[in-house]
């Protein structure tokens, strides 16, 4: 196996999201296959490649520093199911 | 050993990623559009201000400007990070390399800058409320800079002269506000110790919640303190982040989070390369204000001022502006230091405002040491109008008008009060004709009391001499 | 002929002539939708209200002589797409009830125009995957068979082009998503250069592939879409600023003496010997009308695959990370904390294909294996790119197969990630190097449509619709869907037609 169980179980964790054990079983292959899949690139010498990040060569892209009206909170919250006082509510957290 | 992370808004008009505003307040989530919200398919556009502001301060603070840097994501989920990624910048930070002169028993110790980056601030947590925590996103995509020293500083008094001399260098530049209270800066100090001659690192620990200069200071202290305990009884430091409890004056461990951070950086897709040419860099040096120190030597070389005075009034642009518009208006440049460093600067601390939060302008202040000069009224009875002035920003003429404060010049006016106390301290009118000096203290003291203080002081001993020889 | 069957050029020209009114040529696809959609499934929403409303605006435009390219002509949008007051769902079950407050960019300048929106189109969430099945709601089926899949992820943009739905449609290509399915259901889809679309409103998959294109019936309308909704956006920082072209100058029929490659590494291992021999035969119109025919070699074109693979899923990984249900989407009604809210929400909202690339994109930036797996792909693009650019020194254009099979049955490939991956074999590379890409269909294999791609240097889109039209004009592709009829009464009377955006389920059986 290219991934293990546990390295499942904490990319899971990074990631947000929750599994059954039956489904980590599954992941466990899918992802093992994709990777070794994906590692076909190490037959690449790539020592003095540069990477490519953006394809298109464009740089100093900016906005010049002018103040426009924001969006109305009624549209901003309106898609929040959870909200009170204008704001967003969330479970509470104590730092 | 001690370093610290300095992070600070910039004073840009509006956000690092859309159009919306900085102003600090307003109603929660009312500065808030898509793109800061991050709403699906919206993008970001980098605010050419944000680079010019982190060019400037990079360039006060000695450092290399990276000719070619670019945008990265940091990975994190927080309900106060609407994207669940910071945009901010990790192996090509703008600014790196630098460092800052700081005094410290009369000696100048350099404290390393080892980078400058820009990022993103996060939205607000509110915690008031029993059954839940409430986000307030007006914040989400003001743009920072974070600065980080090197561990340069050996002490916490070390600490206090950089971040006071960061300060400073921020607001000369006025990139920053620098407003602890407000949030516009605030810092993260790590600390660790090891025995003398010692040349392995400590075990580093983070401090948090650290909310002023003084509490930096005060937080290092009990840690260090805390550490060498901890290793002088044997034991060992253990890696981890602490809080500065403020009301019992002690660092108590955090919460320790359950895994450790992976932040998963890479390049930000949705941003391209910032290139910094060396004309756009050179334009940039040019609009630097003059800094401290060399204002400090100015001040002494061009008005005269003693190096003590020059230091105090040049600790700060927006104090060392005043002066100069001040001297400006009246030609006398000791006069308006000592007044600075005197009244001005005890009324400030009483109030805890900022120079530019009084309402007291320099034409005002001209003004006022003119009415002295000309003897309307006494360098006392200034004392007081000043007061009103610094209460209620009411022009200082208007403050004598209202208040009756107007010397009494006129001389038989005078003459009749001097009599009346001649007459009723027949006393010290013997002494000082038996050549008692002090006696004629005792006698001004009575006219000023009998007029409020009011009375010209130099007719007033003309006047008395007069009587009293007569 | 039916309204709804024309194209774009001959509507407006009706359009113009005032032979036909907007409000008429809305009326007759949104009946046409009601015949077919039952049984394809292309869309997630119809905005019949919407449409109505905006063909009045429409004719009034007309009437004052407002009118512009595309005045009156329905569209239909891939549902990834923001659109303003109409949710847009992304085919995912996380953003099921979710309606933008703003319109994405390309949206705006069609509007502008006078454009009619007819629906959303399904997908596969999220844009991941390359033939509709991974869609939350339904699944689109291919109008040549329907027991055959449209391709994907824009599935339902390009079966409702195939089945004359909307005359032109819009959708999203971040490793072939547009080109796959128009190979797949036989009509012309066009990916254009890596920043000649603004991507601003584009609920992002992969930021530095994603491109927005069109679906259309023939070249000449891809040709009048691609002037309306390229051009430089000051919302999205790699859109670039270039001079826009009027693309419709390009279609000539004079293709002699350019150089056309052709590389053998697009006629690899798993190529179906109908869409292999369908190609050549393309290949020689191509030479027969003048065009100098060149062997090319692209050799690292094989690691585009698995390099895309990498750099889509880790940017996937990151830009699905804001759904945690707070501000918008799916929230979790029952879980123990915060973590767990966010591990609930996610787990809940997110289909398996979706949720197995951001477990491969959060591995692959994960600490330790940023440098092995999403550094060295960032490298192996740099040599894709490089590759292309060498092929280009040689050639005009690169001409091969879009997809190396046909459409393929529901179901085939479904529980087999890898197969699925290798559908977008011929495509990737494409975006991998940010090249537009067009495909057109050229023939029939087995009764089901061949694709041809086209692929061109960067922005010049230009050449690219010379040889599609040259090719058109001598190779006129006339075939017609025939799974779906003109006729099925028994849908008529039903009402289910209503409201300005109704979302289909599977729950409502609507056949």
């Amino acid at each position: 196996m290219a991934i293990s169980r546990s390295e499942v179980e904490h990319v899971a964790k990074l990631a947000r999201l929750k599994f059954s054990q039956e489904e980590i079983e599954e992941f466990t292959v899918q992802l093992s296959k994709i990777i070794d899949y994906v590692n076909k690139l190490n037959e690449l010498d790539t020592e003095n490649v540069e990477p490519t990040a953006h394809i298109v060569p464009i740089y100093n892209v900016f906005r010049e520093d002018e103040v426009k009206p924001s969006m109305d909170r009624d549209k901003i919250l309106m898609n929040a199911l959870y909200k009170e006082n204008g704001c967003f509510k969330v479970p509470k957290i104590i730092e | 050993m001690i370093g610290l992370e300095v992070h600070a808004e910039l004073l840009t008009e509006s956000k690092i990623f859309c159009s919306c505003t900085t102003k600090f307040g307003g109603e929660p989530n009312t500065h808030v559009c898509p793109v800061c919200l991050g709403l699906p398919g919206t993008l970001p556009v980098l605010n050419k201000k944000v680079v010019e502001y982190a060019v400037r301060a990079g360039l006060a603070l000695n450092c290399t400007i990276a000719n070619f840097s670019k945008m990265d994501r940091k990975n994190y989920f927080y309900p106060d990070l609407p994207k669940a990624y910071q945009i901010s910048q990790y192996d090509l930070p703008l600014c790196s390399n630098g460092y800052v002169e700081i005094e410290v028993d009369g000696k100048v110790k350099k404290i390393g800058i080892k980078r400058i980056h820009i990022e993103e601030d996060a939205g607000k947590l509110l915690h008031e409320n029993t059954d839940g925590s409430l986000v307030d996103y007006n914040r989400a995509g003001v743009p920072l800079i974070e600065i980080v020293s090197e561990p340069d500083m050996s002490t916490p008094e070390e600490a206090y002269q950089y971040l006071t001399k960061l300060k400073s260098i921020l607001e000369y530049t006025e990139v920053s506000d620098c407003k602890m209270q407000e949030g516009s800066l605030r810092v993260d100090t790590n600390v660790s110790v090891r025995p003398v001659g010692s040349t392995e690192l400590g075990t580093k620990i983070e401090l948090k919640n650290l909310n002023s200069f003084k509490a930096v200071q005060k937080a290092l202290e009990y840690e260090i303190k805390r550490q060498v305990k901890v290793l002088e009884e044997g034991g060992t430091i253990v890696q981890e982040t602490r809080r500065w409890n403020e009301s019992k004056g002690i660092t108590e461990p955090m919460r320790t989070k359950e895994e450790a951070h992976d932040y998963r950086y890479f390049p930000e897709p949705d941003l391209v390369p910032i290139i910094v040419t060396d004309e756009w860099k050179e334009e940039i040096r040019k609009s630097l204000p003059e800094m401290p120190h060399h204002k400090r030597e100015r001040f002494i070389a061009e008005y005269g001022l003693p190096e003590y005075d020059a230091k105090i009034i040049t600790s700060s642009k927006k104090m060392a502006d005043f002066f100069e518009k001040c001297v400006l208006e009246y030609d006398s440049p000791k006069a308006v230091s000592n007044w600075l460093m005197g009244e001005f600067s005890r009324l400030m601390n009483e109030t805890g405002k900022e120079i530019d939060e009084v309402p007291v302008t320099p034409q005002m202040l001209a003004k006022l040491l003119k009415l002295i000069d000309n003897g309307v009224i006494s360098g006392s009875i200034a004392k007081t109008v000043f007061e009103e002035m610094f209460g209620t920003g009411k022009e200082p003429e208007v403050v004598v008008e209202e208040k009756g404060l107007k010397q009494i010049a006129n001389e038989n006016e005078l003459r009749e009060i001097i009599k009346k106390v001649i007459a009723e301290n027949p006393k010290s009118v013997e002494d000082y004709k038996n050549g008692k000096e002090k006696a004629m203290g005792f006698l001004v003291g009575q006219v000023m009391k009998a007029t409020k203080g009011k009375a010209n002081p130099q007719l007033t001993n003309q006047i008395l001499k007069e009587e009293l020889s007569k | 002929m039916e309204l709804y069957s024309l194209t774009i050029h001959e509507l407006r020209e009706l359009l113009k002539k005032r032979e036909v009114s907007a409000l008429e040529v809305t009326k007759s696809y949104l009946e046409r939708i009601k015949e077919v959609e039952p049984k394809i499934d292309a869309l997630v929403t119809i905005t019949e209200d919407f449409a109505l409303q905006k063909a009045k605006e429409a004719d009034e435009k007309i009437k004052k002589g407002e009118d512009t390219a595309l005045t009156g002509i329905p569209v239909i949008i891939k549902d990834n797409i923001s659109t303003e007051g109409i949710k847009t769902t992304c085919s995912s079950k996380m953003l099921e009830n979710y309606i933008p407050p703003y319109n994405a960019t390309v949206v705006e300048k069609l509007l502008e125009e006078g454009v009619i929106i007819l629906g959303k189109s399904n997908l596969d969430e999220f844009a991941m995957g390359s033939s509709t099945e991974n869609s939350a709601f339904k699944t689109t089926k291919n109008p040549w068979d329907l027991s055959r899949v449209p391709g994907g992820s824009s599935g339902g943009s390009a079966a409702a082009i195939a089945a004359d739905e909307a005359a032109f449609a819009l959708g999203s290509d971040t490793g072939g998503s547009i080109r796959q399915p128009a190979s797949l259901c036989g009509v012309v889809g066009m990916k254009p250069t890596y920043g000649l679309v603004s991507r601003y409103g584009l609920v992002a998959f992969a930021s530095s592939l994603d491109q927005i294109g069109p679906f259309t019936k023939d070249v000449t309308d891809c040709a009048i879409v691609l002037n309306t909704i390229i051009g430089h956006d000051p919302k999205d920082s790699t859109s670039l600023k270039i001079d826009k072209p009027d693309y419709t100058s390009y279609l000539k029929e004079d293709i002699k003496g350019l150089r056309i490659g052709v590389a053998k590494e697009f006629f690899g291992e798993g190529i179906e010997e109908g869409v292999k021999e369908t190609v050549q035969e393309s290949i020689k119109v191509l030479q027969n009308l003048g065009a100098e025919i060149i062997d090319i070699s692209i050799p690292y074109v094989e690691y585009a695959l698995p390099a895309y693979y990498i750099i889509a899923s880790a940017e996937a990984s990151s830009n699905l990370a804001r759904y945690d249900g707070i501000r918008y989407g799916h929230i979790a009604e029952k879980y123990e904390d915060l973590i767990d809210m966010y591990m609930v929400t996610r787990s809940e909202g997110f289909g398996k294909e979706v949720k197995r690339r951001i477990m491969l994109g959060t591995y692959a930036l994960s600490s330790g294996y940023y440098d092995a797996y999403y550094k060295k792909a960032l490298k192996v693009r740099t040599l894709i790119k490089n590759d292309f650019e060498k092929a280009f020194e040689k050639c005009d254009v690169i001409i091969g197969p879009t997809s190396p099979t046909v459409a393929f049955k529901i179901g085939e490939r479904a529980n087999d990630p890898l197969a699925m991956y290798l559908a977008d074999i011929y495509t990737v590379s494409v975006n991998i190097a940010g090249l537009p890409g067009i495909s057109i269909p050229c023939g029939l294999s087995d009764g089901l449509p061949v694709g041809l791609q086209i692929i061109g240097r960067h922005f010049e889109e230009g050449k690219i619709l010379n040889v599609a039209y040259a090719f058109e004009q001598a190779n006129k592709f006339n075939a017609k869907p025939q799974a779906i009829g003109v006729q099925d009464n028994e849908v008529r009377s039903s009402d289910w037609l209503r409201g300005p955006c109704r979302t289909f389920d599977r729950e409502q059986n609507l056949l």
